[in-house]
């Protein structure tokens, strides 16, 4: 499944989506940085409450499909124009992690 | 065995627009150099948590990376305020930071965890008034 594809099905926002076309595989959440850039794998979707700019920094550096910013948390308005320039996907949703989670496990992501 | 430096980039204290920039800088040249995709992937665990202890807890610094043909050096040299206990730096849980820079996702106490557990050598000097200096080995060849 693409991102774009993704935000369709579940009806995210997309904030920032210079890369729409990437493909996913599979799902990691978590708020503290350190454990995402050791855990989360290539392609991986990120839920998260973190909106600020270093979070573009590690969607990049782990090659993360997109970022999933939850409970209608805010990105910080440098973080989009980093991850526009950078191209990672920034996308939101008023659900919480573990709701949007169970959704993904329904559809098999 | 001889050395080539492929990075030296300066880390200003508290820049976190910056903040990864010298670890996405340096996994594009190992990746441009041919180096396999986990090597790449421990290389950027270890020094964007390097480069983020320059950013969060000292006064500024600079990133080198030298490769010879079997391994990967990386030096992080920061102009302090240096670490006062190294023991306790390495102690997973540990950190100094503070209650803003947690709220961020950082200061859990696992980066030099980190870079111990991914790194094939490591080597920190430091004491409190003076720099620190890391250096950590990551060889080539699996």
């Amino acid at each position: 499944m693409t991102v774009k594809e993704l935000v369709d099905l579940f009806n995210l926002e997309i904030v920032a989506g210079p890369n729409l076309e990437k493909e996913i595989d599979g799902v990691y959440i978590g708020d503290l940085l350190s454990n995402v850039m050791a855990r989360a794998e290539k392609d991986n979707l990120w839920l998260t409450v973190q909106g600020h700019q270093n979070v573009v920094a590690v969607a990049l550096l782990v090659e993360l499909s997109a970022v999933i910013l939850v409970e209608d948390f805010e990105y910080e308005e440098n973080s989009v124009q980093r991850a526009c320039q950078k191209g990672v996907n920034l996308l939101k949703t008023k659900k919480k992690s573990y709701d949007l989670a169970c959704k993904f496990c329904e559809s098999e992501i | 065995m001889r050395k080539q430096q492929i990075l030296n980039k300066e880390i200003e204290s508290f820049d976190f627009q910056s903040g990864g920039e010298a670890s996405s800088n340096l996994k594009n040249i190992l990746r441009k150099l041919g180096v396999s995709a986990q090597i790449v992937r421990k290389t950027a665990i270890v020094t964007y948590e390097l480069e983020m202890n320059v950013v969060i807890h000292s006064l500024g610094g600079e990133i080198t990376a030298l490769i010879s043909e079997d391994e990967l050096e990386i030096r992080v040299d920061d102009d302090g305020p240096g670490i006062a206990d190294l023991d306790k730096a390495f102690t997973a849980g540990y950190s100094t930071a503070s209650d803003e820079i947690r709220e961020m996702g950082f200061g859990a106490g696992m980066g030099l965890v980190n870079v111990k557990r991914y790194a094939d050598q490591i080597d920190v000097k430091s004491s409190l008034g003076e720099g620190t200096h890391v250096k950590v080995i990551i060889k080539l060849s699996s």
